[in-house]
């Protein structure tokens, strides 16, 4: 449309010739009605739909209380444990920014996983929101590289191990892996170049991506609508002037819903950065107030809390967790085997099958603990094609996936746990079966979503 | 009904995932902390520990993220730091350096003296906060022939550091009792009234066989020092105090900011409230 044929903006007052201007040179308008003003959003959001916004709003923190540290920051192993200290005492102001930014990235991870956690309620992920759903597993995977460059950053014994634990993992690669290792560090030891390019990554590299992918993540659900705690699609019930009858416009009602959770989450927020910010450990790990030193590994080396499910996983994965593996993929091999029709399907899961039990033999435990970490991480995106059940909601599953579901949230929780303890034999037991568990719910989904005994999807939503 | 019941059972879940990781285990071996008396609001304390710090703890260790003339927050003006507290003549806006090298440190106690300006965070475990473990750590301390300061300590085994407040405390002993059963030991550890740790050894039985046994080592008062043991423990406390207060300069005024923070998100709260309600009336009905 030729500038000159939109439509002057109306209802602005003053500022009607200013926005008219405006609007025939950018989509203001459109963009605003898109997005806002008419974007329809199903009426019945409960409590767990508060964490999307949520965790726009702790990611704005981040980058803003991250611009001012990076004022005063010192990327330099020599000084980077006294700048963080010259903030939080000399800087005015200093301590608040860097309480918040260190209580941000906890709270990030608890809004994240919540977040995800709704949709595994709801089934957000399903048809047509697949995308959506991979924008947003790769957003989180930015979000714990994002999380794991930061905390090197304060350079103080765990931030100092911790990375050169994670950084050996690679070393676990064959053939290229140590290699690779003392390219990601720039050093033989993790030092002042591993620093240095752990800061870019976390101030500028990271950042811009997420940014990017946040912006996608919100354009592709804008494109298909939001999911409701009932599963059913608002879209198929429009009135005559085609809006969604059990929508409302995003603007002003959910604007004003998500302020009420924002101010209730601050609350929250403000009491952890006021009265506990190193949360008894959590969030601020006692060990990195010692500066890092080179020569003297911790006797106790554990990542934060949103990292020590997968720490967990990576710790299991010993020389006896290797046949729970291989019995496992005979299992999976057999179940395709005998229940998937497709002969291709079939011939295939037995060469991968046969091809992977060669490969348990071949490497050392170490590479699969590797493998199974990043695997933990990444089984969360073919969840649109596993789930078969007929309905989306939990409202309407029946109990096989309920009772999944239920276990996955014990198992992932048992798994944190253990992964802040020093390893113990009952603890490694402990944390082979919660593995076991968690891989068990993704692999096994497309049969008891199929065999669930689901109850009938209403037409329109309920409340 | 059952939707109901996965919606608790979710709620629930979540509440734990929340709780879990906060419930601290009781620490299984060690040493048994007292609960340091810290007081941030009592200046007199603080001062006095300031006082003992810069006298006593200033000689070995640095507290290099510590700048003099921060001890205004202490009601202490600009002159009365610099003719009371600073030793070395360094202006007041200086950091407290310290003029022992690394490599006298090495030669002295054969590691380095490590800078303490936040080892009250540092020193934190699900023991107890570092401040405990500190003046549990500095009450502990016995004379032991065999290392090579002739102090050990019971908090912090085989500490290169030797007691540097002895004149103070006089020179204590140990106390060692052997147990049978770690349930003896553990009964007899929750019944101590000062500083005392229980650990497991093994010793040979009477058929030669290796057996557990369990020895609780407490302090045993020896000679007489300058302070009563209730004065020392005073001296102590007020320089745990001081050292709070300096690993985390802020920390009063955090505290002070957080309750007016949240006395306006409150009110904020209910606007919000409010509005959202004025709003979401013509849904709801």
């Amino acid at each position: 449309m030729a500038a000159a044929e939109k439509q002057p903006v109306t209802g602005a007052g003053p500022f009607n010739g200013v926005l008219t201007w405006i609007d025939q040179r950018f989509p203001l308008v459109s963009s605003w009605k898109d997005h806002l003003a008419e974007y329809y959003a199903p009426k019945n959001f409960n409590f767990w739909y508060y964490f999307g916004s949520l965790a726009l709003l702790v990611l704005v923190m981040q980058l803003v209380t991250g611009i001012f540290l990076t004022m005063f920051y010192k990327p330099d192993a020599a000084q980077a444990f006294a700048s963080v200290e010259y903030i939080m005492r000399d800087v005015w102001g200093g301590w608040i920014i860097r309480y918040m930014h260190s209580t941000g990235a906890s709270m990030f991870f608890l809004v994240v996983y919540l977040h995800m956690f709704r949709g595994l309620l709801y089934g957000s992920y399903r048809k047509p929101r697949e995308l959506v759903w991979i924008v947003g597993m790769v957003i989180f995977l930015c979000l714990m590289a994002e999380a794991f460059f930061g905390y090197l950053l304060p350079w103080g014994q765990m931030s100092y191990w911790g990375a050169q634990v994670i950084v050996n993992l690679f070393d676990a690669i064959p053939v290229v892996g140590p290699t690779l290792a003392v390219w990601i560090r720039g050093d033989y030891v993790v030092s002042d170049a591993t620093l240095n390019r752990f800061f870019a990554f976390h101030v500028i590299a990271i950042p811009l991506v997420l940014l990017g992918l946040v912006a996608a993540h919100i354009l592709a659900l804008h494109e298909v609508g939001s999911n409701n705690p009932d599963g059913v699609e608002i879209k198929k019930t429009k009135d005559v002037a085609g809006r969604p009858l059990d929508g409302i416009p995003f603007h002003p009602y959910y604007t004003v819903k998500d302020t009420l959770g924002a101010v209730a989450f601050l609350i929250v927020f403000a009491i952890c950065v006021f009265f506990v910010p190193e949360m008894g450990g959590y969030f601020l790990e006692y060990n990195n107030f010692v500066p890092a030193d080179p020569l003297r590994t911790p006797t106790h080396i554990a990542p934060l809390w949103y990292f020590t499910p997968y720490y967990s996983i990576l710790r299991a994965t010993t020389e006896t967790f290797m046949w729970v593996l291989g019995a496992g993929v005979i299992g999976m091999v057999a179940l395709i085997v005998l229940s998937v029709r497709n002969n291709f399907v079939r011939m295939a899961s037995v060469a991968a099958g046969a091809a992977l039990l060669v490969a348990f033999y071949v490497l050392e435990p170490k590479v699969w603990g590797v493998v199974l970490m990043g695997v933990a991480v990444m089984v969360f995106i073919p969840l649109p094609w596993l789930d078969r059940s007929p309905v989306k909601s939990i409202r309407y599953k029946g109990p096989l996936f309920k009772i999944a579901l239920a276990v996955f949230v014990i198992v992932f929780v048992v798994l944190g746990y253990f992964g802040t303890q020093p390893v113990t034999d009952t603890g490694t037991l402990i944390s082979q079966v919660c593995t076991a568990l968690y891989f068990l719910f993704f692999l096994l989904m497309p049969w008891y979503t199929t065999l669930d005994k689901c109850k009938p999807e209403p037409e329109r939503v309920t409340c | 009904m059952l939707m109901k019941f996965a919606k608790n059972l979710a709620r629930a879940a979540v509440l734990v995932a929340l709780l879990t990781p906060l419930a601290a285990l009781a620490s299984a071996g060690g040493a048994k902390l007292q609960k340091a008396p810290v007081d941030l609001n009592d200046l007199v304390s603080l001062q006095r520990g300031a006082q003992v710090f810069v006298n006593y703890c200033l000689n070995c260790h640095s507290a290099s993220y510590m700048r003099y003339n921060r001890l205004r927050d202490l009601g202490l003006s600009d002159d009365q730091i610099r003719n009371n507290l600073i030793f070395t003549g360094v202006k007041v806006g200086e950091p407290m350096k310290v003029a022992l090298s690394t490599r006298e440190a090495g030669e002295l106690f054969n590691i380095p003296t490590p800078d303490i300006s936040v080892i009250t965070r540092s020193r934190s475990s699900e023991a107890g906060s570092g401040s405990d473990w500190l003046y549990s750590y500095l009450r502990a301390f016995y004379r032991d022939s065999v290392r090579p300061t002739g102090w050990n300590n019971l908090v912090y085994e085989n500490s290169s550091m030797p007691h540097i407040l002895w004149q103070f405390s006089g020179q204590h002993q140990v106390n060692v009792q052997e147990f049978d059963s770690h349930h003896d030991a553990t009964a007899a550890l929750l019944q101590a009234k000062s500083v005392a740790r229980v650990d497991e050894i093994s010793v040979k039985g009477k058929d030669g066989k290796e057996v557990k046994h369990w020895v609780m080592k407490t302090i045993q008062p020896g000679s007489a020092g300058t302070l009563t043991p209730i004065e020392y423990d005073k001296l102590v406390a007020d320089l745990v105090n001081y050292m709070t207060y300096m690993a985390e300069p802020a920390r009063l005024e955090r505290t002070q900011i957080g309750i007016y923070v949240l006395l306006l998100l409150g009110v904020l709260f209910v606007f919000a409230y409010l509005l959202k309600q004025e709003y979401w009336k013509d849904i709801h009905s």
